[in-house]
């Protein structure tokens, strides 16, 4: 390491600010990924210092104790030890902690400060500290620490000046390396007491706003009434906004294939690989971004204001006793928009246990995308009447696959809590912080990372597998004189005509086995793909159109059902798939999840088909 | 007395955190956490169905604990003198 670079880390409690300072500090200059072989995000920045030193600074996982309770706080603590493989341990150790929350903070910085490594301590949020009117003698605190302090505020310009200046300057001192026994840490909290009755004044342990906020929040009649409100306008804005994005960029990128390949001889396998492959794997990917974009807005919005943990509080129960946690509540909610980024909100829960469950279950609730099928097959078969005096009989039908998503995903959830071997209490033990108003900067710091992580690690996947089932569904091309659509002669339709033996017993003909195999890119698009069996053109509404008539004169009443009840459980999107192998940053997890889906899918079918038939 | 049992809104004091069982990362985290002998501790709010889960304040911070980990913790009512 050359004299003119300083490696910080930067460390605290969830919740301390932690992340706001980096913002801060680095602004666009970070660097996102993963710590190797884990799903715990790395998160390194640099800035320069006005002495012209450059100084790199790595923001570790929010942590309580040492006592790592999860995978993130084990890489805090290794990195902070020098004992994480291919991770240099910091020069520098800035600590930051909430001025108004220092009973529980100061007692981190002072294991912090036992490692032995130079430590400077950010006293951070010291404008809330202020107003609320708490005194903190920074002098006194600096003095009894050993260690210096400087006050920051992480959510204003020039609001880490003091800090800058003070990493910038003399390397401060450390205090001896102690050892971690179980004796010592209680001394922790008796020095904390020292130190908080020497150095603060606080007129109220929390704030009013605070109290007066949560009275109705966690209310257990207007918490759960402001929940339901929140969730219903979150999900008016996610559907009115993003479906007009996502068509106009599923129409922009189909246009631009068209126009660069207008040049191209129309039947050529290179105009079909650019347009039908590579192009319509562009779209695939693109199309994901206003979903992913809207929802994920709210979500940052919901946590960095502090209310995502109170939702979580609220549905903590009913969660859990489907052996999920309140925490899951709004990753599986926002699946039901797109389970993409339903399961890439899944970071927000900090037990890697319950994290994995409420992936595998993201997929079964129902997604915006089922809907087109849905739509198409309701409107063919289920006539249009009324039932029970008040209901429409297509739309009981729609809300019982809704309502099928929602009971196999639960249903789920607790088989894997009632077989899985790991019994043990995994706690709920959730910090509500403060609520705070969010950061125009943070949010969109947030968004920009989501957003660059989707596409650069699941956009790749998601374009490799739209070429491979271009090229399944093109080639062989069909014999002179040929009849059927093309798709017949492929790959695609020798397996679709292979997979019918299997699909039989579920009533699918070969055409549906067909249209399975380009349906594998996204459930949306088996009906495009059926229309192409069917040897239908157009746009997806007029072949959509076209084949509400056709299947309706084809199909069996049985065939039909079925194929909604495959729908509501089959991963027909291999978006879903490749973004479970990024979150989870496993094969097998996708193998298991892709293979129980497929299982209850076809176990679904078999049932309703059979019951079907023998009722009709 | 045990804080899963303490009436909402009353204020006691931490006792101690029993481990429920050896080794156990949860009474740990507890004590981490600031839950240590003559802390301050008041129930501010509970979960909507079945009362569960719990808001404890302990100093300036609020936890949301399941039952089951504030059964953990034995409180003793403060005495007015």
């Amino acid at each position: 390491m050359s004299a003119s670079t300083l490696r910080i880390a930067l460390v605290g409690n969830p919740n301390c600010g932690k992340t706001a300072l980096f913002n801060l500090l680095t602004g666009g200059r970070q660097k996102v990924a993963n710590y190797a072989g884990v799903t715990v995000e790395r998160k390194e920045g640099r800035f320069t210092a006005p002495s012209g030193r450059v100084l790199h600074l790595l923001d570790l996982p929010g942590t309580y104790s040492f006592d790592a309770n999860s995978p993130d706080e084990q890489i805090t603590r290794d990195v902070c030890e020098g004992n994480y493989p291919g991770e240099p341990a910091p020069d520098l150790i800035v600590c930051v902690a909430d001025a108004t929350n220092l009973r529980l903070h100061l007692r981190f910085v002072l294991e912090v400060q036992r490692l032995g490594r130079p430590v400077v301590l950010a006293l951070n949020m010291m404008d809330t500290a202020r107003r609320r009117g708490i005194a903190i003698d920074v002098a006194e605190l600096q003095r009894r620490l050993g260690a210096p302090v400087v006050e920051t505020v992480a959510v204003k310009r020039g609001g880490a000046k003091a800090l800058i200046e003070r990493v910038d300057g003399v390397m401060p001192v450390a205090v001896a390396a102690q050892s971690d026994d179980a004796v010592s840490r209680a001394d922790l909290h008796a020095q904390v007491r020292e130190l908080m009755a020497a150095t603060v004044v606080m007129p109220r342990a929390t704030a009013a706003i605070d109290d007066a906020l949560d009275r109705w929040a966690l209310h257990p009649v207007f918490g759960l009434g402001i929940l339901a409100i929140l969730m219903f306008m979150i999900f008016q804005a996610v559907f009115s906004w993003a479906k007009p994005l996502m068509e106009g960029i599923q129409a922009g990128v189909t246009d631009l294939g068209n126009m660069l390949t207008v040049a191209l001889p129309a039947d050529s396998a290179l105009h079909s690989l650019l347009n039908n492959g590579i192009f319509a794997g562009l779209g695939a990917v693109l199309v994901f971004l206003p979903q992913i974009l809207i929802l994920f807005l709210f979500i940052l919005i919901l946590e960095e204001s502090g209310y995502l943990p109170r939702a979580a509080f609220l549905l903590d129960r009913l969660m859990f006793k489907a052996g999920l946690t309140g925490r899951a509540f709004i990753p599986l909610l926002s699946s039901f928009a797109c389970a993409i980024p339903g399961i890439m909100a899944t970071r927000s829960i900090t037990d890697p246990r319950d994290r994995l469950t409420t992936i595998l279950v993201a997929p079964l609730m129902t997604c915006s995308a089922r809907l087109p099928v849905y739509t198409l097959l309701i409107a063919a078969f289920i006539p249009h009447r009324t039932v029970w005096g008040i209901f429409n009989l297509q739309g009981v039908v729609l809300f019982t696959l809704y309502v099928a998503g929602i009971v196999s995903a639960l249903t789920v959830a607790f088989v894997i809590k009632r077989f899985r071997k790991d019994k043990s209490e995994h706690a709920l033990l959730m910090e509500l912080p403060s609520y705070r108003m969010p950061n125009l900067r943070d949010v969109a710091l947030g968004l920009w990372e989501r957003a660059k992580i989707f596409l650069k690690r699941v956009g790749g996947i998601i374009l490799a597998l739209t070429v491979l089932l271009w090229f399944l569904s093109s080639f062989p091309g069909p014999p002179e004189g040929a009849t059927q659509p093309a798709i017949d002669y492929s790959l695609a339709g020798r397996l679709g005509h292979a997979l019918h033996y299997v699909f039989a017993p579920i009533g699918f003909n070969w055409q549906i086995c067909i249209a399975l195999i380009p349906g594998l890119a996204a459930r949306e698009v088996a009906v495009s793909a059926l229309g192409t069996v069917y040897a239908m053109s157009g746009g997806t509404d007029a072949v959509a159109s076209q084949l509400g008539p056709v299947i309706a004169q084809q199909w069996s009443l049985a065939t039909a059902l079925s194929l909604l009840a495959w729908y509501v459980f089959a991963p027909q999107c291999m978006s879903t798939l490749a973004v479970i192998r990024r979150e989870t940053n496993s094969w097998r997890n996708v193998a298991i999840t892709a293979g129980y889906l497929f299982g209850l899918a076809y176990l679904a079918s078999l049932f309703t088909y059979q019951i079907a038939k023998a009722l009709t | 007395m045990r804080l899963s049992e303490l009436p909402k809104g009353s204020a006691a004091v931490v006792d101690r955190v029993d481990d429920a069982h050896d080794a156990d990362l949860i009474a740990q985290r507890l004590r981490d956490l600031g839950f240590v002998e003559g802390e301050p501790v008041r129930v501010v709010a509970c979960g909507p169905l079945g009362a569960d889960p719990l808001l404890v304040q302990i100093g300036s911070t609020r936890f949301a604990l399941r039952r089951s980990e504030a059964a953990r913790v034995s409180v003793c009512i403060e005495v007015q003198a």
